[in-house]
């Protein structure tokens, strides 16, 4: 009886506690169907007419559409190139590792721990002398550069797991690197590098930091899209709520369908 | 054909010296088989044959060519590993045409010596199979025709068989033997288990440490071991070893003291040239399990601790008086207990003796 009243309780916390942390995408969403004046209404209204002219507005002012094509092309090909780049590289520390390797990886990932805001006026000044600033380009290599060391290393840890002796027989038969990467580890690591990809994927389109400062109206994605909201002649809540639906929309229909791959993916050499 | 010849061949792998100057040579169409106990370096010896690992010192030549820089493809040579290691995603058919596939060879061409391998090994109704859908041995077959089809001039086993079960086990050694007699090639087999050299090798290549001990073939290792080394990893049960005084040598005989008190006369070989055997030096005396026999009178004595019956003979585990442990191989319808107290006699002329380095001074053969 004890028992069930503390089992009772910790699930009221839970649901409590994950409420609270959904909440505020919840009241986005909701808001998104509310017209400006309901939007900013005191008390908030949580009954009223749902109506869908804040999308509307969203689209027809901002070029929506223009946005989210960008965020499309720089997420893809930012992965394209993250994923040609970390493939030989995590061919090479998996199956021919040298004394720095493990350093090497290491290395790689403490990239991540630096602040982005760290190296904004380096990068800010390259592109601005190689022309590059507000170009899909820029976006794409820094998307790229960013997503490498977690690409790399899950490329590793999937190379890892397929048994030497395979490459080695290959190599027995006269199958050199080139031929190993191609007809072994492409169709036996597919699912790796599958994940690695959506991941890659997701996590350039959430980029934000770089797609603002690097971009405005012709590259920008839609963190950019959303960013421009919150300009200097007031807040629009109800067209703000409905941009930032139509901004993470796609990656969380596309996560979910993703989920259980990326999910099998990151967990994979944690349990044999 | 495939001579393989190795000059003061070693390996060194940070500091650890797996390998150290091998010299030995392999004649075409040999069956040789290296053994010894983990970390010998006999699989390093192998891959270093097999070009998977690079060669630190000496030179290894095939057919009288230097083929250390040789890379593993163009050395004529295939490697059957412990894993098999099968590509997975492909078919029995596509595991074994791979290599061919690769070089080039026109489509027909590689099915029809695919279809060759695959009757040899009777694998014809698997072809279209995936390595998981096989059982052990059906994949040992397939990493066998994946070596076949290549036509090498040598195969190279790595501990093949040790991922099969017993019976299974038997049934692959005489299926290798086979092999070998019908493609008439040069084979080298590593492996730890002396049975499967003992029972495969034209010779054998016994290695401790990362050197040679012996080479020869497995009768020669049995009966005429170079050293303690050889003496005890060749045959099972292993041999008897009695660490003992020389107190007196004599012309056709000499007495051995076992443990204060306790002395017994072991024939010495008429051959044996003078100094070799020193009185008052240590020695070990070596005798295997069938050189021993359960007797009313003999000169060692002891309690039975175990006792083994293997249908064709029975063998016996006796503790002796001075605590040793001593197996005696007896005849199969031997009536001897656990507990017994028994006495037990030499055969005569059987046995060996060690000098206190280990080396082998002389062995006994019945004349």
């Amino acid at each position: 009886m004890e028992q069930e009243k503390a089992s009772l309780a910790g699930t009221i916390v839970a649901w409590l506690a994950a409420f609270v942390m959904f909440f505020p995408i919840l009241w986005m969403v909701i808001t998104a169907f509310k017209t400006e004046e309901q939007a900013i209404a005191i008390p908030p209204l949580l009954i009223f007419h749902p109506v869908l002219s804040s999308f509307g507005a969203a689209l027809a002012q901002s070029g929506y559409i223009h946005f989210a094509e960008n965020s499309v092309i720089v997420s893809l090909c930012s992965t394209a190139l993250a994923v040609l780049i970390a493939f030989p590289a995590a061919y090479a520390m998996a199956f021919q590792p040298g004394k720095r390797t493990q350093d090497l990886l290491v290395w790689m990932l403490s990239t991540k721990m630096l602040p982005p805001v760290g190296v904004l006026v380096p990068i800010y000044l390259i592109f601005r002398d190689t022309d590059l600033l507000d170009t899909r380009t820029s976006l794409v290599i820094v998307d790229a550069l960013i997503n490498l060391p977690i690409v790399v290393w899950m490329l590793f840890s999937f190379f890892r797991d397929i048994p030497r002796d395979i490459l080695e027989a290959a190599h027995m038969d006269g199958v050199g690197p080139r031929g190993q990467m191609i007809h072994l580890l492409l169709p036996l690591a597919a699912p790796g590098i599958a994940s690695a990809a959506l991941l890659a994927i997701i996590l350039s389109w959430n980029e934000a930091f770089w797609s603002i400062n690097l971009t405005a109206a012709h590259a920008g994605t839609l963190a950019t899209f959303i960013a421009r909201y919150s300009a200097p002649e007031g807040l629009f809540w109800a067209k703000l709520s409905a941009a930032s639906v139509l901004a993470v929309a796609p990656i969380l229909i596309f996560g979910s369908l993703a989920q259980r791959r990326m999910v099998r993916g990151l967990t994979v050499g944690a349990v044999k | 054909m495939a001579r393989l010849e190795l000059r003061k061949v070693g390996k060194t792998f940070n500091n650890f010296e797996a390998v150290k100057s091998v010299d030995l040579t392999i004649e075409d169409r040999e069956f040789v088989v290296f053994v010894g106990p983990s970390g010998c370096g006999k699989t390093t010896l192998l891959r270093m044959i097999a070009g998977l690992e690079d060669i630190t010192s000496g030179d290894l030549y095939i057919d009288g060519e230097r083929a250390n820089a040789v890379p593993p493809d163009k050395r004529g040579l295939a490697m059957v590993f412990q894993s098999y290691a099968l590509y997975p995603h492909m078919t029995v058919a596509r595991n074994m045409g791979f290599a061919l596939k690769m070089a080039g060879v026109p489509k027909a061409e590689v099915e029809e010596k695919v279809r060759a391998a695959a009757r040899i090994l009777q694998l014809e109704p698997l072809l279209d199979r995936r390595p998981r859908m096989l059982s052990g041995g059906q994949r040992q077959r397939v990493a066998i025709g994946r070596a076949i089809v290549r036509n090498p001039k040598g195969f190279l086993f790595d501990e093949p068989l040790s991922n099969l079960d017993a019976a299974l086990r038997v049934q692959m050694r005489i299926e290798l033997v086979k092999l070998h007699q019908d493609l008439a090639v040069t084979m080298i087999y590593v492996t730890h288990d002396q049975v499967e050299a003992m029972t495969m090798a034209d010779r054998i290549v016994v290695l401790n440490q990362g050197h040679i001990e012996q080479v020869g073939t497995p009768l020669e290792l049995y009966h005429q071991p170079a050293n303690l080394f050889v003496a005890g990893f060749i045959g099972s049960p292993k041999m008897n070893f009695f660490p003992s005084r020389a107190v007196a040598v004599g012309r056709g005989d000499a007495t051995l003291e076992l443990s204060p008190n306790h002395a017994l006369s072991f024939p010495v070989p008429s051959g044996m040239s003078p100094g070799a055997l020193a009185p008052g030096a240590s020695v070990t005396l070596g005798l295997r399990p069938e050189h021993l026999f359960l007797a009313n009178d003999g000169p060692l004595s002891g309690q039975v601790d175990v006792v083994e019956h293997l249908g064709v003979e029975t063998l016996a585990y006796i503790k002796a008086v001075n605590g040793e442990m001593i197996t005696v191989r007896a005849d199969d319808l031997s009536p001897v207990a656990a507990g017994d107290r028994v006495s037990i006699a030499l055969h005569p002329g059987r046995g060996s003796l060690f000098d206190a380095g280990g080396k082998a001074i002389f062995h006994l053969s019945p004349a």
